[in-house]
């Protein structure tokens, strides 16, 4: 009988535990942005004076003169630009340790979600920019890198919560010069399979073929299985279940590449094993077979305008986005950085700049374009009813050089408000201040 | 005074020499260019509305909303347009860089603790593929710097345009560069005393090069003056070091953290230098001392974040205002030489968190040519000047701005680049 008071308190344990995140994740926050500069960069354009009314963490109505139901606050953004929140397509923040699991060639099992560090200030930095979500995945040691997951930045809460569990499962792959390992001689090692592109391609190949074998495994036993017989089953491996859900169309393959030839024989590899690239990091020289990548269907997840720091960067050119983006492909402008993250707006910009795009389109590249690179533009990306309420408040326009994010909201509750923020940092100076000084005061009354 | 009469009677010549060969090889017409209807943001003087910039051999010669146009001169329209000084990258690596990942391709850092006599200028490659790619974006002129050790060398102001590093340079040393020793403010774990000892060790043997050299000087100049005394045997480094002793050309200091600027504070005025100090993104914490010893700034790339998250995320951003706000003289730079057409983008990220708009232009025109010695030619839109000029079709800082024409010493440049090159190849083709 004393074990009941155990059990019951295991399962009030276990309740408190659990409960939390689901209640979490099934209830946003009620908000109204009111006056601003609404840019839905959905159907109903630019709205003037325009208010967003966020119930319960989604967006439940986009137009004007809309009232605040009771106790729910109000923000006026009178003289605000606000813009759907914006999403990083290529992040390695939130991760905690090393980026590469860099031992092996071909790691598809090692999982991003597994070493989520929710404590990571890059997160925060990444809202003082409006960017609210992020897709965080492997770095380009390896052939075949590992799973990405795609977080919302909530700074503050459990590395569980941040997951965007609508984000399809994706796989990292990475070709050219970082695993050929071209850049860091690995003295007195044996140098790792494979040194050039040629060797890339090759193993691919190979992993790809096994995982088809892996799969005609598992197919025969389910087969024989289903017929009534009593097989053996074949013996779990966790790498080619991951390639094997690629071929299946179950996961979608995140390939770093720089140059033009690289891209053309990850697309032909990908139409021969049929499965997608959901897209192309970097692509430096994606504009040189702009055709080709419209034809896979691949997003190209560009830099604004990085350059020249390898030899296989030599040919990128701030044009890139513009010259993809009239091919059709859907281009979207990511940070790579914990820095970079904070001025992706800015990044932005420079697709007008260099080629000539549309304000509205420039936008997109950080924001619509990025949520449909990573399979969530039904949910997120745009300002649109039944979305996500993840906006950005910006002082000007957000892709003026001298503008400055206000706001950033995630579901409904504000994650980062400026104002609030610099009353903060004040009132922590001055009872820092107060503590030193009553420090030095008891030093010397003793 | 010896050395600035050297440098106008040397920059003089130059311009003579510039002056005549242009004048023998083209017609007189290539010479007088007049940007009407324009807005002229003269950075030291008031925007003119629909003005003229007239423009002969080389040199500004009328700025005006009235301008007579002489018959000779090509007049380019440009209503609707701005025409503003055009831009300088205070610190570069421009000529010295050209693939990050190759070796063979660098001239940045030369190996060794002291190097007062390397010479960036007769390095700079002036085929680099990035001097146009800057030069696309309204940067007429850049110093280039280079790095490593304590006493890095000579860095030179160059412009962006010539066929030789000796046709580009404006000025040779412009300033010779310290990298000031400092616990790298990058750290995973906070500074030990070990890392402490090692600083102040370094900054030691910094001191101590110094006073080396100037009883080199001292011996130099002892033995000019009375033949009994044996002159030293001649020491190129030390030898490199007498102008900056001499206070003729500045140390450029590097140093960024708190702590190791307040040290080269008190290293500049101990060796009695003329400094102008670089990096300086905690200069918004030593505002008063800075103040106090009036040493000008030139700020590397804003695109950082702060070293503790107490600083608050936008100390990078708010760095510029507080230093100008306190009437320190804020320049810009890229550190860079791949994005070193970005430049102004720092600046104006600067003006979004608290410098004014007229202070960022200011950095990136007028402040560095006075700091480098030579506004009386560069830096402004007057009269006199040499004709460095960019006409945009917006703000100066604006990324979205299109710069339409670059004047480079009275002369149109070509925009063509390798970017532009490869973005004409790769069009659609309507």
């Amino acid at each position: 009988m004393k074990r009941l008071p155990i059990i019951a308190g295991g399962i009030l344990i276990s309740l408190l535990v659990l409960l939390p995140p689901l209640v979490y994740t099934a209830y946003g926050q009620d908000l109204l942005i009111k006056n601003g500069r609404i840019v839905t960069l959905g159907k109903k354009g630019t709205i003037e004076g325009g208010d967003v009314l966020i119930e319960k963490g989604r967006i439940k109505k986009v137009g004007r003169g809309l009232r605040a139901p009771e106790g729910v606050r109000v923000i006026d953004a009178s003289g605000m630009w606000v813009i759907p929140g914006i999403i990083d397509t290529h992040t390695h923040i939130a991760i905690e340790g090393g980026v590469n699991e860099g031992t092996n060639s071909v790691t598809s099992e090692v999982r991003i979600r597994d070493v989520i560090w929710p404590e990571d200030i890059s997160i925060f930095y990444a809202l003082t920019g409006g960017c609210t979500t992020c897709n965080t995945l492997h770095g380009s040691a390896n052939v075949i890198g590992g799973q990405n997951v795609v977080i919302k930045n909530k700074w503050g809460v459990s590395a569980d919560e941040m997951i965007y569990h609508r984000a399809p499962k994706e796989l990292k792959f990475a070709l050219g010069e970082n695993v050929k390992q071209s850049n860091f001689p690995s003295i007195g090692t044996q140098p790792r399979y494979p040194q050039t592109r040629m060797g890339v391609e090759a193993l691919l190949r190979e992993k790809f073929t096994e995982a088809r074998a892996y799969m005609k495994k598992w197919d025969d036993y389910n087969k024989e299985k289903k017929a009534g017989k009593n097989p053996l089953p074949p013996r779990r491996d966790i790498q080619l279940e991951v390639l094997a859900e690629l071929l299946q169309g179950k996961v979608r393959a995140q390939v770093h590449c720089y140059r033009a030839d690289e891209i053309l024989m990850i697309l032909r590899l990908a139409d021969e094993f049929g499965f997608q690239v959901s897209s192309l990091e970097h692509a430096l020289e994606g504009y040189k077979v702009a055709d080709a990548i419209a034809a896979h269907g691949a997003s190209c997840s560009i830099f604004a305008d990085s350059w020249g720091y390898k030899m296989e960067a030599f040919d990128a050119i701030p044009y890139n986005g513009a010259l993809l983006a009239e091919a059709g492909v859907n281009v979207t402008i990511n940070s790579d950085s914990g820095e970079r993250i904070r001025r992706l707006f800015q990044d932005a910009a420079k697709c007008v700049k260099f080629g000539g795009m549309s304000e509205e389109d420039a936008l997109k590249t950080v924001t619509l374009n990025s949520a449909k690179c990573l399979g969530i533009d039904r949910w997120v990306g745009s300002i649109e009813e039944g979305k996500d309420g993840d906006l950005a408040i910006f002082n000007a326009n957000p892709l003026s050089a001298y503008a400055r994010c206000e706001m950033a909201i995630i579901e409904g509750k504000v994650y980062f408000d400026r104002q609030a923020y610099l009353q903060k940092m004040e009132k922590l100076k001055e009872e820092a201040k107060k503590k030193k000084e009553e420090k030095k005061k008891s030093r010397t009354n003793e | 005074m010896g050395f600035k009469t050297f440098i106008s009677v040397f920059l003089g010549g130059l311009l003579m020499i510039a002056g005549s060969l242009g004048a023998g090889e083209s017609p007189q017409k290539a010479d007088v260019y007049a940007i009407t209807n324009a807005t002229i943001v003269p950075v030291t003087a008031p925007i003119i509305e629909k003005g003229t910039v007239l423009v002969s051999r080389g040199r500004i010669v009328a700025v005006g909303a009235e301008v007579d146009i002489p018959k000779e001169a090509t007049v380019i329209d440009a209503k609707g347009l701005y025409v503003y000084p055009a831009m300088i990258n205070s610190c570069t690596i421009l000529g010295l860089y050209e693939i990050g990942s190759v070796r063979a391709t660098l001239d940045i850092t030369e190996t060794g603790k002291f190097n007062p006599d390397v010479r960036v200028a007769v390095a700079i490659n002036p085929a680099s593929v990035h001097i146009p790619i800057t030069r696309g974006n309204g940067i007429a002129l850049a110093l280039v710097a280079p790095r490593g050790g304590m006493i890095s060398g000579q860095s030179a102001l160059i412009k962006l345009e010539g066929g030789t590093w000796s046709e580009m340079l404006i000025k040779s040393p412009a300033g010779m560069h310290i990298t000031f020793p400092q616990v790298s403010p990058r750290r995973r774990f906070p500074a030990g005393e070990e890392d402490e000892k090692k600083v102040s060790k370094a900054i030691q043997e910094l001191k101590d090069y110094f006073k080396e050299a100037r009883r080199y000087m001292e011996r130099r100049e002892g033995a000019a003056q009375d033949a009994s005394i044996p002159a030293p045997p001649t020491n190129l480094k030390f030898e490199a070091m007498i102008p900056v002793l001499k206070g003729e050309v500045p140390v450029i200091v590097s140093v960024s953290t708190e702590e190791a600027i307040k040290e080269a504070l008190k290293f500049v005025e101990e060796m009695k230098l003329k400094a102008v100090f670089h990096g300086m993104t905690e200069g918004w914490k030593v505002v008063d001392e800075l103040k106090k010893a009036n040493i000008p700034v030139i700020l590397s790339s804003l695109y950082t974040t702060p070293r503790e998250w107490e600083d608050g995320y936008d100390a990078p951003y708010r760095n510029a205002g507080i230093l100008s706000q306190a009437g320190i003289k804020v320049i810009f730079s890229t550190g860079d030489a791949a994005l070193a057409n970005n430049l102004p983008y720092h600046a104006a990220k600067a003006a979004a968190f608290g410098l004014s708009k007229e202070e960022a232009l200011k950095g990136v025109t007028i402040y560095p040519a006075q700091i480098f010695g030579v506004d009386k030619d560069y830096g402004s839109i007057e009269v006199g000047k040499v004709a460095n000029l960019m006409v945009t079709n917006g703000d100066a800082l604006e990324i979205t701005t299109q710069v339409r024409h670059l004047f480079i010493d009275g002369q149109p440049v070509d925009l063509k680049n390798k970017h532009t090159e490869l973005y004409q190849k790769h069009r659609r083709k309507k």
